[in-house]
Parts: structure tokens; C-alpha cells; sequence
């Protein structure tokens, strides 16, 4: 496996999005929204309610906000994803790619950084907006500084990362049945709905603590691997050629 | 360069090629002719290590097919235009044939003088920089060319290099696989346009499924049974053509305008009986001369006699 070939794709492929405002909206749109908003929403609700007597509530409402970023990282390399390897089979134009002298692995692991380098950078932008926003906002209810911490740690380097990896073998397999970027993109949405019932649990009294953090991440370490070696299979060239929808 | 042995490929019960055994050699122009779904994309495909074989053996540029460790590096030397040219439209000519120039691993000077010979050669310099969805077809199947050339190949796969291009757009693909011969590269053209295997090819093999045959066009055109004798009259008339039938055959006369066409076994022999019979009957010879079978005829025999075949 030869890093450079996987990253002269990557490049290519990143190049080609910048130009695509269905990329570059959710890419931009998203981290920026919850970077910005949830703790204007925070600061709202310090204002409105006091703020020594929401103090108890308030980290258990901010972890709740940052796992947004969680779902933000499904949700995000679906479109890219979708558009590296669907839009390729659209424009007919993975049969040229494959007849290079690169290997399937380097193909799609090319693909695989072309979303998850764009993905992870856009999340940890607007995890650094809101970690600051946050403090400049809770630090008077709360007495302390609330970030960095050890929740959003494992938040920004291993469980996003993980998810985002799990949202893009999942469209890899999703390609392979699909012949239009839309239909890749709504299937492959299907991904971050478990990830929205976990939002929804830390909600009404699930703890996103650190160590809950890290079972969620050993689940998506298992649910990677294995969708690893099915995405594997199916992303092999004569697959693709002969019987790729 | 292309060495193939009784190469087989099965898609579950379908066998899509059949223990074809050819040879190409270097510099030559090889056409590999059949109707739709004759196995010729197969064939490339696996000849160029797209898609794996079910049986026998190739070796391709001194690369094993099917060897792993040969793989990579016969796809270094080959370039493979698949019949959907496949841009990246949105991106000019200059930035799809420098992806695939990385791609290859060319350093950054050889690869830059290379587009730039490449699309000066397709009449394309002037428009690198614009976006290859403003193309025209034509001009889009040159920079698809263009991209097969960069790294400078020594073997060419062409699908169906001219199909679905107008007239205008096909000659202009046509002209530039007349350069790409003239530098002696050896080229592998899957084609259903007999008129441009006549033109371009050096030898042709007709496949379906099987391969029928292999040879150069003309040894294929003089080993077909059917010689025809023209007669250029300088008038035709029902009673003329009535007298010559009665006397040569019905069968073998047949006419049209002014000409009458004659099936012959031997020229040499029943010309001079043809010639009397036309004069006997008061025809006035303008001119006498045999024609060959186009290879359109050829190949239309040879496959309909393959469809008959149990």
C-alpha cells in the first residue's frame, strides 16, 4: 500500500469539492451552526434562568450539544463519500482510475481521507468555536472553565474520527447499489440514526461521561473493522466493473 | 507484446470468452472485431488486468496476467481507453491528464512536457485551462486519448475509440490513431467500424465468444470464396442481361445500373467466357474488372457462419 498514490487521490478528489456547494454548504454550515449557536443557546438560557441554579444541569446540557459533532461527523462524509465514489460511477470514470497502476486498497483509501480529511478538520474548526464560546459563556454559572476536558477529547479524536470512518464504508457498500449521488447520500444517512438515539438518551438522562464516551467508541471500533472487510470486498476492481449497478 | 493462450472468462454460467489464443506483435495495429456482446471489452479487460481470467494464460508487455506481482507493473506500461471516455468534467484538459500523470508517478518536468506535446498534438493547447464539460464529443474523446498517452505507453488498449461520434468528431480520432501508428506504437483497437479496421489495422481478428479468425484484412478478403467479376456496360438492357443469364447462369448475374455483377470460382479462367457472352448478347464492354469482397463482407460471413455453428 502506497500512501502517496492514496493521497494523490485524496487531493484530486478534495480539489473537485471545493467546487461543489452541496459539499461545501453541510461542510462549512454545520460545524459553524453548532460551534456558534448551542452556546448563544447556552448563554440564552444562563440569562433567562439564573445562573447559580442551572449550574448543576448545565454541563450534562453541554455535553448533550457537543455530541452534535458527533453526528456531524456521520452525517458530513456521506455527501463527500457520495459524490468520490458514486459521482465517479456516474461520470464513468473509475474504469480509467482503475486501469492506473494503483491498487483497489490505495483507491479507497484515497476516497476514504477525501472525506474524512475535510470531515475531521471542519468538526475540530467548530469544536474550537464552541469550546471557547462555551467557556465565555457557562464560566460565571459554572466558577470554572469547562473546556478542554476529557469528554471532548475523546469526542474530537477518537469517537468522531471512528464515526466518520463507519459513515464512509458504509456509502462504499451503499455505491455499489445506487446510481445517483442523491440515492447514496439518503441511504447512507441511514448510518447516523443510531447516533441520534444516543443523542436523544444523553438527553433525558444518559451520562456522555468519558467512560460511556469510550464504550461508544468501542463499538464503532468493532462496527469499522467489520464493515472494513465488507467495504473491502466490494471495492475490488472487477466487482465494480462487472457488477456495480 | 500480447501473448494470449486459450484465454477463458465465465461470468457464473456465461461464458463471455472462449479460449481465444492470439498473438500481437510489437508496432503492429491489431483490430479485434464482433457484434455487441462478442466479448471484445472482456478480452481487454482482462488483458489489461481489470478483471481477472477464468482460465488459460496471457502475457501482456512481459507481464503475467493474473500474476499479482505483474500487475502494477504492466499497468505502468499499458494505457486502457474503455469505451465511456470518463473526464473529470468539471476539471480542464491539462488538470485529467496531469491527475493521471501523478497517478503514474511522472516526475513533474516529463509530465508537464508531456501534456503540453500531447494536447498541442490534438489541436487542444489553446483550451487546456477550460473546463472539459464545454467540449465538444470529439474533442473530449482526444483529451481521453491524450490521457491513455501521458506516461507514454508502449501498448494502447483502444475501446471503440469512434463510437458515437459524428462523422467529423470520428475522422479526427481516426487521423490521431494514424499518428499514434506512425510512432510505431502497438495498438490494440476493439472496433465495430470495418471501414476504419481496413484503414488503421495491420491485422484484424473477428470474435464472438470464440475467435473466428486472425489475419491481415487482405489475406482475410482473398480467402473468402466469393470473387466477382463487374462489367461496365456502356448500356443495359432486360434482354441483354437475359441472354447473358441464360448463357453464364441465373444465379451468378446479377445487375445493377449499368454493371453487371458476375460470381466467379477461377478469374482467369471464365473471364474470357463472360466477356464473349456479354458481346454475343450485343452488349458494349466499357470495362472489365474483378472485385475482392469488402471486408464487411468477410466479416458478416464469418460471423453468421459462427452463429450457425452447433
Amino acid at each position: 500500500m502506497r500512501f502517496s498514490q492514496a493521497w494523490t487521490i485524496a487531493r484530486h478528489d478534495m480539489g473537485i469539492f471545493r467546487h461543489r456547494w452541496g459539499i461545501m454548504g453541510p461542510l462549512i454550515g454545520l460545524p459553524l451552526g453548532v460551534g456558534i449557536g448551542f452556546p448563544l443557546l447556552v448563554s440564552y438560557i444562563i440569562a433567562t434562568n439564573g445562573g447559580s441554579s442551572f449550574a448543576t444541569y448545565l454541563p450534562q446540557l453541554i455535553n448533550a450539544f457537543s455530541f452534535w459533532f458527533i453526528i456531524g461527523a456521520g452525517a458530513l462524509p456521506t455527501t463527500i463519500a457520495a459524490y468520490g465514489i458514486v459521482g465517479e460511477k456516474v461520470e464513468k470514470s473509475l474504469e480509467p482510475l482503475l486501469s492506473t497502476p494503483t491498487t483497489d486498497g490505495e483507491i479507497l483509501l484515497g476516497k476514504t481521507l477525501a472525506a474524512l480529511v475535510p470531515t475531521i478538520l471542519a468538526i475540530w474548526a467548530g469544536s474550537v468555536l464552541f469550546q471557547g464560546l462555551i467557556d465565555w459563556a457557562s464560566r460565571g454559572a459554572l466558577g470554572y472553565l469547562y473546556y478542554p476536558n476529557w469528554e471532548m477529547s475523546v469526542i474530537l479524536f477518537l469517537l468522531a474520527p471512528l464515526v466518520c470512518l463507519y459513515a464512509i464504508e458504509f456509502c462504499v457498500l451503499v455505491s455499489a447499489r445506487v446510481t445517483d449521488v442523491r440515492s447514496a447520500q439518503q441511504f447512507a444517512g441511514i448510518t447516523f440514526a443510531p447516533l441520534i438515539f444516543v443523542y436523544v438518551a444523553g438527553e433525558i438522562g444518559f451520562s456522555l461521561d468519558t467512560t460511556n464516551l469510550l464504550y461508544i467508541s468501542g463499538i464503532f471500533v468493532v462496527l469499522d473493522l467489520a464493515l472494513f472487510l465488507v467495504s473491502r470486498r466490494t471495492f475490488h476492481r472487477e466487482e465494480i466493473l462487472t457488477r456495480w449497478k | 507484446m500480447i501473448h494470449a493462450e486459450k484465454l477463458t472468462k465465465r461470468f457464473g454460467d456465461l461464458t463471455a470468452v472462449d479460449g481465444v489464443s492470439l498473438d500481437v506483435e510489437e508496432g503492429e495495429v491489431f483490430g479485434f472485431l464482433g457484434p455487441n456482446g462478442a466479448g471484445k471489452t472482456t478480452t481487454v479487460r482482462m488483458l489489461a488486468t481489470l478483471i481477472s481470467k477464468t482460465s488459460g494464460r496471457a502475457e501482456v508487455a512481459g507481464c503475467e496476467i493474473g500474476k499479482e506481482a505483474d500487475e502494477l507493473k504492466l499497468r505502468q506500461q499499458i494505457g486502457v481507453l474503455p469505451e465511456n471516455v470518463g473526464l473529470y468534467e468539471g476539471t480542464s484538459a491539462y488538470q485529467n491528464l496531469e491527475y493521471f500523470g501523478h497517478l503514474h508517478q511522472m516526475d513533474a518536468s516529463t509530465l508537464r512536457n508531456n501534456i503540453e506535446r500531447l494536447l498541442r498534438m490534438m489541436n487542444l493547447w489553446e483550451k487546456k485551462d477550460d473546463p472539459v464539460s464545454t467540449f465538444s464529443k470529439g474533442m473530449k474523446q482526444k483529451v481521453a486519448i491524450a490521457r491513455t498517452l501521458v506516461h507514454d505507453p508502449i501498448l494502447l488498449f483502444l475501446d471503440e475509440p469512434t463510437a458515437n461520434l459524428d462523422p467529423e468528431a470520428a475522422k479526427m480520432v481516426r487521423d490521431v490513431i494514424l499518428e499514434l501508428k506512425k510512432e510505431n506504437r502497438t495498438i490494440f483497437l476493439n472496433t465495430h467500424n470495418l471501414d476504419e479496421a481496413q484503414r488503421i489495422c495491420d491485422r484484424v481478428g473477428v470474435l464472438r465468444t470464440r475467435l473466428v479468425t486472425v489475419g491481415s484484412v487482405e489475406a482475410l478478403r482473398s480467402g473468402f470464396s466469393r470473387k466477382r467479376t463487374v462489367v461496365r456496360l456502356q448500356r443495359a438492357s432486360e434482354e441483354l442481361v437475359t441472354a447473358v443469364k441464360s448463357r453464364l447462369g441465373k444465379e451468378r448475374v446479377e445487375l445493377s445500373g449499368d454493371q453487371l455483377f458476375v460470381d466467379v470460382e477461377d478469374p482467369a479462367r471464365e473471364n474470357p467466357d463472360i466477356a464473349e457472352a456479354v458481346v454475343a448478347a450485343g452488349g458494349r464492354i466499357i470495362e472489365l474488372s474483378q472485385v475482392s469482397p469488402s471486408l464487411e463482407e468477410v466479416y458478416l460471413k464469418l460471423v453468421h457462419e459462427e452463429e450457425a455453428a452447433p
